[in-house]
């Protein structure tokens, strides 16, 4: 039998004094698209950072193709994709710098590109549909587009495995087509695709299947089934639809983005030793 | 009298000819760093570490050891207590900074204090340009091309860092330890600008470079070039200044760089003041003539 491209076995994670994952369990098939559905503070987040190996679990384990992660990103298997408000969209990088970044993992001490390098980033750009706008500061593409140059970056490090925090927020419908288009793509061609996200309505178009989220997994099967009211309900503590709620003062249709603080993960800051660094937010 | 003549004079002293060799390396390096310090958002970082190394290199002056070797000890032992003040307190991270930097600062002051030969060691404070000798020269050069040489082939890898260190962890990188050498550099860096400007005035090297590039250019790759062009011209024709004016060298190369920064903050073509004014006041009278 071959392994999972993702395993999580009981994973905990505490920072601090606050549990963020609570024994989660979670299984994920090579090329599958799974959609990670849950509030802030339901641990999304700390469940990405355990399966990158940016977080030690206090207790469980996380294997990637059968592997430690830190094997999984040694081979440059794992593609990530960040949440826009976690990017500096002011920092002086075109496009083609961004993408490029993603071969550094394959090239030596001093990370100068060769003629392999540049070709796998120009056909990343083309995959995306970026190649004109290849020498664009990165800030100056719309939402969509910058979700895709982080993609390409994906594609161009070769990645079997995207993870894409928040990947529709800011994302207009159109793009979010071409992004939902373009990871279908990706995960026909063996991918495996973990999305968190707020936006349940590109759920079930995007994946093969969801998880319920709420420091542990409370649920984990097809888009359409996880995405019932009476499931989501479980995860968020209310009727997210607003069907049949007699009490209209109760937080707004869509999504609460409230909810639980997000754990409060060292922020920005000093490399101190022994300190996690910047990647912190939440 | 032209302005060869102008030019030539100074070169004349020997120790002017020491002075400005001495202030256009520090004046590199400090700028090439700058760039990043200035992308990560550490310009309080650099300000502490360059005063928090005081205590370090005064007590490297005592015992007769390598000034660059107090430094980093002291560097670390500021990140570290910044990181434990920030950290298993309510205090944040700012105030932090401030508390332990200023207390190091000042631990240092007190040693020198009590230090015979007190004069060497007044001008750490507040550089000595004219007063470079040839050791303080070959200890600079030492050290400013060992750091350069390190930030310039690294540059990928800590631009990586400064932008995603996310990324640089997924693909098997350590974050962890490129900000640990960014620190280190930072340290090296603080020793080899405090001979020109001294510690109060190091700061200003290493954040007005990088800032001033950072509005001429979209590329970080061109930033690497302009911050050090700027700072070395600046920090040459500052050291001029105060040759002609009678004033403070080191001062004068901080307010010469602090000139550049003003000119290219108001009349930067793409992110001036008055560039952009302009653009905006065109864009309108072009809207209201389609109208």
């Amino acid at each position: 039998m071959s392994n999972p491209a993702i395993l999580v076995e009981n994973v905990t994670v505490h920072y601090g004094e606050v549990l963020a994952l609570d024994a989660a369990s979670l299984t994920v098939e090579a090329a599958r698209i799974c959609g990670l559905v849950g509030m802030n503070g339901s641990g999304k987040s700390t469940l990405f950072k355990a399966i990158m190996g940016m977080v030690k679990p206090d207790a469980g384990r996380v294997l990637i193709n059968g592997e430690s992660p830190a094997k999984a990103r040694k081979t440059g298997g794992i593609g990530y994709v960040p949440q826009s408000e976690d990017v500096d969209w002011q920092f002086p990088l075109s496009v083609h710098d961004v993408v490029m970044m993603g071969r550094y993992g394959h090239q030596g001490f001093t990370r100068r590109a060769s003629r392999a390098d540049r070709d796998a980033v120009d056909l990343a750009l083309d995959r995306v549909e970026l190649s004109e706008f290849a020498n664009r500061q990165i800030g100056q593409l719309s939402g969509g587009q910058k979700k895709r140059a982080f993609v390409a970056r994906g594609i161009a490090q070769g990645a079997t495995m995207m993870l894409l925090d928040e990947p529709f927020a800011g994302v207009d419908k159109r793009s979010e087509a071409t992004i939902t288009r373009l990871l279908k793509e990706l995960a026909a061609d063996g991918c495996t695709i973990l999305v968190s996200t707020h936006d349940l309505h590109a759920l079930p178009r995007l994946c093969d299947e969801a998880v319920l989220l709420m420091r542990k997994v409370l649920m984990h099967g097809p888009p359409e089934v996880v995405l019932q009211p009476e499931h989501l309900a479980m995860a968020f503590g209310l009727d997210v639809l607003n069907r049949d709620l007699p009490d209209r003062d109760l937080p707004a249709p869509g999504l609460p983005d409230r909810g639980l603080p997000a754990p409060g993960l060292p922020d920005r800051g000093l490399p101190a030793p022994g300190v996690a660094n910047r990647p912190g937010r939440n | 009298m032209d302005l060869f003549d102008l030019l030539l004079e100074p070169l004349g002293y020997d120790f002017m000819v020491r002075a400005i060799v001495t202030t256009a390396l520090a004046a590199i390096v400090c700028a090439v760093l700058s760039c990043w310090l200035v992308l990560i958002g550490w310009s309080l970082m650099g300000d502490a570490v360059s005063h928090a190394v005081l205590p370090g290199v005064v007590l490297a002056y005592i015992v007769g050891a390598p000034f660059a070797l107090g430094a980093l000890v002291f560097a670390l032992i500021a990140v570290t207590l910044i990181g434990v003040v920030r950290n298993t307190s309510r205090v944040k991270e700012d105030a932090a900074i401030g508390i332990v930097f200023t207390s190091l600062f000042a631990l240092g002051l007190v040693l020198i204090s009590v230090t015979p030969s007190q004069t060497d060691l007044n001008h750490i404070i507040f550089g000595n340009l004219l007063g470079v000798s040839i050791p303080d020269l070959i200890q600079v050069l030492v050290l400013g091309v060992v750091t350069f040489a390190i930030l310039v082939l690294k540059r990928r890898d800590l631009t990586l860092y400064a932008f995603d260190p996310t990324h640089a962890h997924a693909i098997g990188l350590s974050p962890k330890r490129l900000g640990a050498l960014l620190l280190g550099l930072l340290a090296l860096t603080s020793v080899v600008a405090l001979q020109t400007v001294g510690v109060v005035l190091v700061v200003a090297m290493l954040i007005i470079p990088g800032a001033t590039a950072y509005l001429l250019t979209d590329r970080f790759s061109r930033m690497l070039v302009i911050a050090p062009a700027i700072s070395a011209v600046c920090s040459i024709a500052g050291i001029y200044f105060s040759y002609y004016l009678d004033t403070a060298s080191g001062a004068m190369v901080v307010l010469t760089q602090a000139a550049a920064f003003a000119a290219v903050y108001l009349f930067s073509p793409r992110q001036g003041l008055i560039g952009t004014r302009l653009a905006m006041a065109r864009r309108r009278k072009a809207a209201a003539l389609a109208a």
